[in-house]
This record gives C-alpha cells, structure tokens and sequence, in this order.
C-alpha cells in the first residue's frame, strides 16, 4: 500500500477550553477522494485548516505528505490547492489577474502561470470572464474561479471546504464534473459537505463527524450497509398524530425514527411494512419507499439531519 | 517512530522532498510576491494615487508657502521663524505631513481588507506565504509609493524655490522614514481591529490631525506653553520635520539631537514592523 499523503492521529483543536477537533484519527490514501460529513459546528473547517497549515493543532499528531505542519507549513501548503469555505478572491482584482498572483505566491516563474491561467480559465469555463471584476461574476462563477485559483500549483492535494453550498444544481453538476476530473488525474480530494448525494458521488471513503470527533468511517455504500436497512419507508399523518401513530407501530420494521413532520421505518422491504400500516388501519397521508442513504447513516448516527 | 514522524527533513526524492526543494524560492522571495500583488491593486485606485501625489504639494505649497508666507514674512519677518523665509520653514514639514498622509491611507483600510472585508491574507497564508511576508509585502510596497509621493513633493518644492540648502534632496529620505516609522505603528494598531466601529476615524481625527498641528509644522514648536510641548517630543512627524530642516536650509541644532530624531524614528519603525508581524501571523493562525 502507498504511504498515506494525510495522516491524522488524535487529533485536537481547541479555543480555550472548547475542544472543535477532539480526538480524530484518520488517513487518506495517494488519489483517494475523503470526505468529511457533519453537522454545522461539527469541525470539518478546523479539520481542513489543521491539514491546511494554517492553524497550529492543539494535541495529537498530523502529518501531509509526509511532514510536520508545524515545521513544514510553507512546504505543505506549496503542494496544497485550497477552497476555503467563503471565497476570498481578491475583488480589487480582475478574473485574471487573481490567477496571475496566486501563482506568483507558488514561486512559478511568469510564464508558466500565464501559461497555466489560461488552462484554468479555460477548465473553469471562465474564458469569456477573464477581464471581469470578480464582483461580476455570479456565486457558481466565483466558486469555479476559487477551484481555478486552487489548482494554479497543479496540487498533489486539493482541500475543498463545502465547495457547491449555495449553487444550483446546474452549477453544482458543472462542479462535480470538474472534480471528477480531478479526480481521474489522480489528485487527492479532501472535501467536506452537507450533501448526502454529493458524498456519495464524489468520495471513495469518507467520515462522519459530530462534536468534534467521528462518529463513522467507510466508503458510502458500505456505511449505509452497516448502519441503515436496504430501504426506508416514509409516512406522514401530521405533526400532531406523528407521536401516537409513532407508539401504534412500535416494532415494525428493524428500527423507527420519529421525526417532527414523518416517520422513517427502516427495512429489508419498505412495500410490505406499508402493507402492514394499511392493515392495522391506519391510513398516512403520504407514504414513499426509497433506499436508504447517507442521511439515514447520518440520523442513526447523530439523532440529527444534516442540514437543519 | 521514523525519521518523519519527529519532524525530521524528509527522506531525497520523497514528495516531502520535492515540496522543500519546491518552495525555496517563496520563502526568499514571498514578501516580493506581495509587493507585486499591491502594486496590482493598487492600480485599482491608481488615479487617486497620481492625483494625491501631484495635486497635494500645489495645493499645500501654494496655501502655505506662497499664501500664508506672505502673511508672515511681511508681519514677522524672518525672525519669526529662525531667520529663513516661512516658505523654507514650512515646506519641509509639508514635505513629511504627505509621507504621513500616505502612510495613512496605506496602513488603514488596506489592513482591514486583508483581514476581514475581504480577507485576502488568508488567501495569501494558505498558499506558502508566511504572515510575517505578507507585512513586509505591504511595507515594501507603500515605501515606494511614499517615495514617489515624496520624490515629487521635493521636485515641486525646487520649483516653489523653497530649498536653500544643497543637501535638500535628503529630506526626501527623511520624510519616508517619518512616515514609514510612523506608518508600521498604525498598521499594528489597525491588524489588531477585528471589527472598525470608528476607530479608525478616532485615530485620524485625535491623532494624525493634532500630530500634524502641533509638531512644529506651521510654528515653531518652542512658540507652544511647554506643558504642550511634549506632543512634539513623542511626535514622529516633529522628529522627521525637524531631520528635514536641518537638511532642507541648515537648522541649526546640536548634532545629538539630530541622531535621536533618526534613532526614534528608526526604533518606531523596528518596533512597528515586529508588531504587526506578530499580530498578523496570531490572527491568521486560527
Ligand atoms: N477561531 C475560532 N475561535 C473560537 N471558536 C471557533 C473558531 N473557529 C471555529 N470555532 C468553533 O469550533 C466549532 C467547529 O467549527 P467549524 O467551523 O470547524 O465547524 P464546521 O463543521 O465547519 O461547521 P459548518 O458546517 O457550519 O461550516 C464551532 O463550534 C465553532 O464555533
Ligand atoms: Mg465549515
């Protein structure tokens, strides 16, 4: 097996007494996509930050590619490409020129980040843009311009903090596909997201973390197999009925989680628990069977949805 | 645990390796790479830049030196102000009170927007610039831009006929020392502001504008009630005017005080420098 690029071990963050990063332990693998999955709160940015180079840890030991942060940081980070969680181009700037200077702090000779601005520009489909003040460009464009900035240095690792929040689905497919490539060349991902589905595409493994330390590990499909049944049947009868319905169907299916506006019953086979529903007279207003997904590991995990 | 693990230089050819090899180049020239990114920027205000640095020494050197000397020259005559015309007097002061007003603007609000308007120094530490070169960026590139502003000052002020003395030109040299001196200080008070609810206004009004009247600028700062004198003691801009004059038309003054204006304005300058490149790499470090 190739060394890992990350290695985390007990890892701590604290601010004053409160520990944002308390003990986590993982490693991630030369091309593998990582995610970290979790609430608001849960630590993803301070983990990314650690990794970054940016923020001193507190406690236990972390290692990328293969040196101390705490000695190597400018080495880390020169190997890095990273999109922090609030874009911070620089407005004074046009579209072009933040990829300019960036490159410039990578030590890259002149050319060879001119050279490589107009790939990226190109990669981000942002061609057309290329003289535009950065206030310009729509929320998705601005994203794609921080992804563009980020892979100046053509980086061995690229830390992507919620990198489609706030996009619609066009602009978040559009991204998606752009990581995929990314991806495909074999650069390292290490993202975090409050999307189920995004995990699921885009991460070969990933952890889901809660108060600062984690919760589970694994690649998506292999959570879900361990933490959720095949299928989950949703009902709905009312906020108001939702609790007493709730204590009638007690023991149906492997396990029921009552939520404010439904109830999810996990099972091998959603159909025949609603046949059962149906038989004991009730009647729900909706009822919907699906498969079991990320969420579902991440509400038996956490008693929490992810996105609040 | 391996050589690694202890944080140890990396074994040749490792990925480690090729990162160390790879930034040699940013940790020497890093703060030049951010001069370079203000000296972009900066061409975003590039015509308040060029208008501020040739329209100023008109506009003060004609109101002060040509108006209001005038005024003095023929109600006091030279006495009033140690025996050389009050155009000489006052554009040397003039002189430093510009390198101050850049420093002003440079190390102000360009300090907050890095931070937290738009906080491109974080931008800067997560690629392989260091906090410390990112303060060193900003100085290099605002000493430029007071040398210019200066350059052009001292070019009107030969125009104005306003230099006696042939060592004039160090004056220059001078009047960016004042304001880079006092100019660090301030971009260390500004970096510690997480938030700008009108401090920064408060500095403009109770501190440059006072320093600016009271430094032995239009007067002589003896002509003020000693228990008053003390803000031109601990005043950069007293210091500086005063270096100024003594090359700009022979001021005389003892040769001990000439070095301590340069010592004080070095040391704030020293001083200055390490803070704010202290202050910067704890708030960058969250
Ligand atoms: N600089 C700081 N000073 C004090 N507390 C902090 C600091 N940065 C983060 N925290 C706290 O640490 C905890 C984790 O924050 P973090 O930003 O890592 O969460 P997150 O998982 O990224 O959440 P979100 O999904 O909302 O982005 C939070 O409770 C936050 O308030
Ligand atoms: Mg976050």
């Amino acid at each position: 097996m190739p060394e890992p690029v990350i290695v985390a071990q007990n890892l701590v963050k604290k601010y004053q007494d409160f520990a944002a990063v308390d003990g986590i332990s993982f490693e991630v693998a030369p091309g593998e996509s990582f995610g970290l999955l979790g609430p608001n709160g849960a630590g993803k940015s301070t983990t990314m930050r650690l990794v970054g180079a940016v923020s001193t840890r507190t406690g236990g030991d972390l290692r990328v590619l293969g040196l101390d942060p705490n000695r190597y940081g400018p080495e880390i980070r020169s190997r890095l490409g990273v999109v922090p969680q609030a874009d911070n181009l620089d407005t004074e700037l046009r579209v072009r020129e933040n990829l300019l200077v960036y490159g410039r702090y990578f030590g890259l000779p002149r050319a060879q980040v001119a050279r490589r601005t107009d790939e990226l520009l190109a990669f981000a489909q942002l061609e057309d843009k290329a003289k535009s003040k950065v206030d310009a460009l729509s929320g998705g464009m601005k994203r794609r311009l921080t992804i563009a900035r980020a892979l100046i240095n053509d980086p061995s690792i690229l830390l992507l903090d919620e990198p489609t929040t706030g996009l619609d689905p066009q602009a978040r497919h559009i991204l998606w596909d752009r990581l995929f490539r990314l991806k495909e060349q074999g650069t390292t991902l290490l993202l975090t997201t409050h999307y189920m589905d995004e995990a699921e595409q885009l991460c070969d493994r990933l952890v889901v973390i809660d108060n600062g330390v984690i919760m589970a590990e694994g690649a998506p499909a292999q959570l879900i197999r361990t933490y959720s049944s095949r299928e989950v049947l949703e009902v709905r009868f009312g906020s108001d009925l939702n609790a007493d319905v709730a204590a009638q169907i007690a023991g149906m299916g492997d396990r029921i989680e009552v939520l404010p506006d439904r109830i999810l019953i996990y099972s091998e086979n959603g159909e025949s628990e609603l046949v059962r529903i149906v038989d004991a007279g009730l009647t729900p207003i909706t009822s919907l069977v699906r498969r079991s997904s990320l969420e579902d590991v991440f509400l038996r995990l956490t008693g929490r949805t992810l996105i609040e | 645990m391996t050589a690694e693990h202890t944080g140890a230089a990396p074994p040749p050819g490792s990925v480690g390796d090729r990162a160390i090899r790879s930034t040699r180049r940013t940790r020497r020239w890093g703060s030049w790479y951010v001069a370079e990114h203000r000296f972009l920027s900066l061409r975003a205000y590039a015509q308040t830049v060029t208008v501020t640095a040739i329209g100023n020494p008109i506009i003060y050197l004609y109101a002060m030196g040509v108006g209001l000397a005038t005024l003095v020259d023929a109600n006091l005559g030279t006495d009033a102000v140690g025996g050389v015309s009050y155009l000489a007097f006052v554009a040397p002061a003039l002189l430093c009170s510009a390198a101050i007003a850049v420093a002003s603007d440079e190390f102000t609000y360009p300090i907050m927007i890095g931070f937290k308007w738009n906080p491109v120094f974080f931008a800067m530490n997560a690629a392989p610039i260091q906090p410390g070169q990112i303060i060193n960026g900003i100085v290099i590139a605002v000493f430029v831009r007071i040398f210019v502003t200066c350059g052009i000052f001292y070019a009107f002020m030969l125009l104005f006929g306003a230099v006696p003395s042939a060592t004039g030109f160090l004056a220059v040299f001078v009047a960016v020392l004042t304001g880079l001196g006092f100019g660090v200080l301030l971009m260390a008070y500004t970096a510690t502001l997480t938030e700008d609810t009108g401090q920064l206004a408060m500095v403009m009004r109770f501190v440059i504008l006072p320093m600016t009247l009271f430094s032995g600028t239009f007067f002589p700062l003896a002509v003020l009630p000693v228990w008053l004198q003390w803000i031109g003691w601990i005043s950069p801009l007293w210091h500086g005017t005063e270096l100024a004059r003594v090359f700009a038309y022979g001021l005389s003054e003892p040769l001990w005080l000439s070095v301590l204006h340069v010592l004080y304005l070095a040391v704030l300058l020293a001083v200055g420098w390490a803070w704010a490149r202290r202050i910067t790499a704890r708030r960058l470090n969250k």
